[in-house]
């Protein structure tokens, strides 16, 4: 059995040895074959073999119920809101009779200098007597949005009004303010679309450019020349200008820091560049310009050059709501594709019947203006020798913004010396007046400061009141 | 659940598929006849792209009349409806002087507080007279009044949680809240058919947004199981914290949310609830708390409530009612709270006035009878309508009761033709509702008389037959046939 293995096996052996040594091998087609090139034939085979095979993967688990289960029941959330180990929120004042100049706080009588009530039109008798009108015949609410039976009368008439002040074709009305820029943004601009807006925007206006997912780009705060270099290098990167939208957001008056926006100068980097503007005059409507038409009068800018303008009507027009006009063709487009006009109930109606009063007065009495400018010119004169303080607002507008000289390092410690100074003052002085909050949610990267809200019906005695108070009160804090 | 009959489905898309060949005929004309016109851009964009306004273009104009509208009264049950003309079909539409007094079936008023009320409006005017039209501040700067406080008191007793914040308006409480409440590394589960400003509210939180099917908590349970075994996209680190929104009543579909079970899968998975009661506060349950005292759940199981008060109250305005810690941390970070101009105090005394009138403090039994009244209303007419043969969707006892239309055609025309006989009907089509489902929304109130009811039905029964919507028609019962007699030998 063995000795037959071993002649099997001696065989075989032989039969490769000969099949090596072999000097011709087998002549395949009349072609002569080495040995060897039988060898290197099967290591090809071989090779081509492993190529073609699939690599290994471990094969895929996926997780089973059980497994899910304990992970489901591992998991823990983090708490709704975070740990407030910071001190308890100081409370606001609360108001006890109308927001006008004197306003009653904790039964005294405070100068108030923290509504936005530029006109001085909170108060006025002729607006509430409307107003009263309104409320007997409309009830308070629209219940319904403007597409379902929500348009009334008195809504397209503001609209109208508004229209013919302003000098556009029309306007569309929103019920808040607020929301008025986060819902236009979205509407016109797309992904895809180029923004480039000014870094001290305030929250509304960074909602709306996320909202609107377009690439966006900012430039320093009322700096025209960061914003040419910026326009510059987008337009030598795109391919196809015509078919990218591309805006520049800017405020005319910013609640942030009190500056104005050189209109003159962005129209023309506008033009050359090719961009649109979006302009928000929530600050400035019905306060700049020789009849109050905002930003575009007292530049002298022709109404045709600014693509789209929106406004809050809850300050100088003292009422609630917002506005947005353009030509025809941007307000039509926003009647059907803008969020906050669409999806939500229209603005109450005796609140458009208040800003149709509003309109009115200003039209009527042009001098309001005048004297709201002298108040402004006064108090910048009365203030611009505090210590420890600095105006940095622009000498037009009606927002009077004191930053610290010198910060305390954090935002968290300039906010504490800050709301000290402004206690104090309603506390000893009776003179209210407030400091810019800021939310967690804000990336505006500009300095905190004092605000002081100036109207046109406050008195000389009223102002400078509030500057002897603010210089009283600084000096201790800053000794 | 809607019911679509196949050849009804056919006929629809049909109906569509034409307007849309037509409508693209049209453009093709257009940019024919336009090309000898020099274009006016001068190298900018145009400001709508492409086909992003096709549908206002050649769809919505030719229908425009049927929405927007305008009247001249107060939106009670019955108003006076604006005429209007066009010279250019439908393009662009004028205002006459003329007007009709209709039957209001669309305003959302369903307590009756829309016009003015005998014990809310004197009170209105008065806080008018003291505390002006607007305080032209911020809440936390200087526009917070006595009344704000107030109301905010009142709101969370009578939803029944420990503290409530006050916001200007509906829309913006969604969509400052939900960034204020999560960010990135978070996940939102929403329902798939929540409002826009929920969907808005959720896109600019930052955190990632996963969708459930509409009212199915089954499946709300599978999606939360995936996402908690599997983690953040790519990173697979856990989520920080996960929070479910849904809606008390759905306006587009009348339904009321499947709330026990839907609060039950959250409380099992740690997860938060935030409940969007926009249409539901005020309106349903026995003394009118919202869907919670209507379906048995109790408050203290919802971690954050939110509601409007336009619709029930007849005001404006919105409120977010949770835990105290809660409402501290909004009242710091919320944006709405610290840069919008805060409520205006007429608006507020109607919401504190309409909610004394129906917790019954003002000294009647006006409130009860309100709530007592619309439900009544609501099952009448939505039995009513079941019976003729309508499509009807929504639930027992929810106010608004949509009834599917389906094709393009009969939208306007059955508007059109409501209107000629004086009941006024709001119609919704795309993009508010999916594309073949188009339908007529009706909102019952409280202040709708059972004459005004049975006229309504009496209009839509003959439109619905001139229209031909009655897409089940209800078999008459049958008297029972003696089938056979066994002869009894």
């Amino acid at each position: 059995m063995a000795s037959r293995i071993m002649d099997v096996i001696a065989n075989a052996l032989n039969l490769i040895t000969s099949a090596f040594d072999a000097p011709t091998g087998a002549i395949i087609f009349g072609v002569p074959i080495d040995g060897h090139l039988m060898l290197e034939a099967l290591l090809v085979m071989v090779i081509v073999f492993q190529l073609t095979k699939k690599s290994h993967k471990p094969p895929k688990k996926p997780l089973t119920e059980k497994e899910i289960d304990e992970l489901c029941d591992e998991w823990v959330p983090e708490p709704l809101t975070s740990d407030s180990t910071e001190e308890t929120m100081i409370e606001p004042p609360t108001l006890e009779s109308a927001a006008g100049p004197h306003v009653i706080v904790d039964g005294k009588d405070v100068v108030n200098f923290a509504s936005a009530n530029y006109l001085g039109l909170v108060g006025n008798k002729n607006v509430i007597d409307s107003c009263v009108g309104s409320l007997e015949k409309y009830g308070v609410g629209s219940c319904g949005p403007r597409t379902f039976y929500g348009t009334m009368d008195v809504h397209l008439d503001c609209e109208a009004r508004i229209a013919k002040l302003i000098g556009m074709p029309d306007c569309a009305l929103y019920s808040y303010g607020f929301c008025t820029i986060f819902s236009v943004i979205p509407a016109f601009s797309k992904k895809g679309d180029i923004i480039v807006a000014d870094e001290g925007v305030h929250w509304a206006v960074q909602n709306g450019l996320d909202l609107s997912r377009s690439t966006v780009f900012y430039f320093k705060h009322n700096d025209m020349k960061s914003l040419e270099a910026i326009l510059e290098k987008i337009n030598s990167r795109i391919k196809e200008p015509e078919k990218v939208r591309r805006y520049i957001v800017v405020e005319a008056i910013y609640q942030n820091s009190g500056q104005i926006a050189p209109l003159n100068e962005m129209v023309r980097l506008k033009e050359k560049h090719k961009f649109r503007i979006i302009l928000d005059e929530s600050h400035s409507f019905g306060v700049l310009g020789n009849s109050g038409r905002g930003l575009a009068e007292y530049c002298g800018v022709p109404n045709e050059k600014i693509d789209i303008i929106t406004a809050g009507m809850g300050n100088a027009l003292a009422t609630d709501g917002g506005l947005c006009t353009g030509s025809v063709g941007v307000v039509n487009h926003q009647r059907l594709m803008s969020s906050a006009y669409l999806f939500t109930a229209s603005l109450p109606p005796y609140l458009a019947s208040a800003a149709i009063g509003a309109l009115e007065y200003l039209e009527a009495n042009p001098s309001v203006l005048t004297k709201l400018r002298a108040n402004i010119a006064f108090l910048l004169k009365e203030l611009s020798d505090v210590s420890g303080l600095a105006t940095v607002s622009h000498p037009l507008s009606p927002i009077i913004f004191l930053k610290l000289k010198k910060s305390t390092g954090s935002n968290k410690t300039d906010m504490h010396l800050l709301d000290s100074i402004t206690n104090q003052v309603l506390k000893e002085h009776s003179v209210l007046i407030v400091t810019t909050k800021r939310s967690s949610l804000d990336k505006c990267p500009l300095p905190l400061g004092l605000r002081l809200f100036v109207s046109a019906s406050h008195s000389e005695s009223d102002l400078a009141k509030a500057a002897a108070s603010l210089k009283k009160v600084a000096a201790v804090a800053f000794s | 659940m809607v019911r679509l009959p196949y050849l009804t489905a056919l006929t629809t898309l049909f109906s569509y598929g034409i307007l849309f060949v037509f409508g693209h005929l049209r453009d093709f004309f257009r940019k024919i006849f336009d090309w000898s016109k020099s274009n006016n851009l001068q190298g900018y964009a145009p400001i709508c792209l492409g086909y992003e306004d096709f549908y206002t273009r050649r769809l919505y104009l030719r229908i425009q009349d049927c929405f927007g509208r305008p009247i001249s009264s107060a939106p009670d049950s019955w108003f006076d409806v604006v005429e209007r003309y066009s010279n250019d079909n439908n393009k662009t539409l004028h205002r006459t002087e003329k007007t009709t007094k209709c039957l209001n079936l669309g305003s959302y008023n369903y307590l009756g507080f829309a016009a003015a009320d005998e014990y809310c409006t004197p009170r209105v005017i008065e806080s008018l007279k003291q505390y002006s039209v607007s305080t032209c501040s911020t809440r936390v700067d200087g526009g917070t009044t006595k009344l704000h406080t107030e109301l905010e008191e009142l709101v969370a007793r009578f939803v029944g949680k420990p503290a409530a914040v006050l916001f200007g308006m509906g829309y913006v409480t969604n969509s400052a809240i939900i960034p204020a409440l999560i960010g990135k590394g978070g996940l939102i589960i929403s329902d798939s058919l929540n409002h826009n400003s929920i969907v808005n509210g959720a896109r600019g939180s930052g955190a990632t947004v996963r969708v459930f099917q509409h009212n199915n908590a089954p499946h709300l349970e599978e999606v939360l199981r995936e996402q908690i075994a599997h983690g953040q996209p790519r990173t697979h680190r856990p989520w920080k914290k996960i929070i479910v929104i849904i809606e008390g009543i759905y306006s587009m579909e009348g339904e009321l949310c499947k709330l026990p079970e839907i609060i039950a899968v959250c409380k099992k998975y740690k997860v938060y609830t935030y409940l969007d009661e926009a249409h539901s506060i005020g309106a349903v349950g026995q003394t009118g708390r919202g869907v919670c005292e209507l379906l048995g759940v109790d408050t203290a199981d919802i971690d954050i409530m939110m509601g409007t008060f336009t619709k029930s109250f007849g005001s404006c305005g919105g409120y977010i009612a949770a835990s105290k810690e809660i409402i501290q941390h909004l009242k710091r970070t919320c944006p709405a709270h610290l840069y919008a101009t805060s409520m205006s105090p007429p608006a507020v005394q109607q919401v504190i006035s309409a909610m004394k009138v129906i917790l019954g403090e003002d000294g009647t039994n006006r409130g009860a009878k309100k709530l007592a009244q619309i439900r009544e209303n609501s099952n009448f007419f939505r039995s009513e309508l079941q019976k003729m043969g309508f499509e009807v969707l929504g639930d027992n006892d929810s106010p608004i009761m949509p009834i599917m239309l389906y094709n393009p055609a009969k939208i306007p025309a059955f508007s059109r033709e409501c209107l000629h006989q004086n009941v006024a009907i709001v119609t919704v089509a795309f993009p508010a509702t999916p594309l073949l489902l188009a339908r007529a929304r009706i909102c019952i109130s409280a202040a709708h008389s059972r004459e005004d009811l049975i006229k309504a039905l009496e209009v839509i029964s003959k439109v619905g037959d001139l229209v031909g919507i009655k897409y089940f028609p209800v078999e008459p019962v049958k008297p029972n046939k003696v089938k056979h007699l066994k002869k009894i030998e």
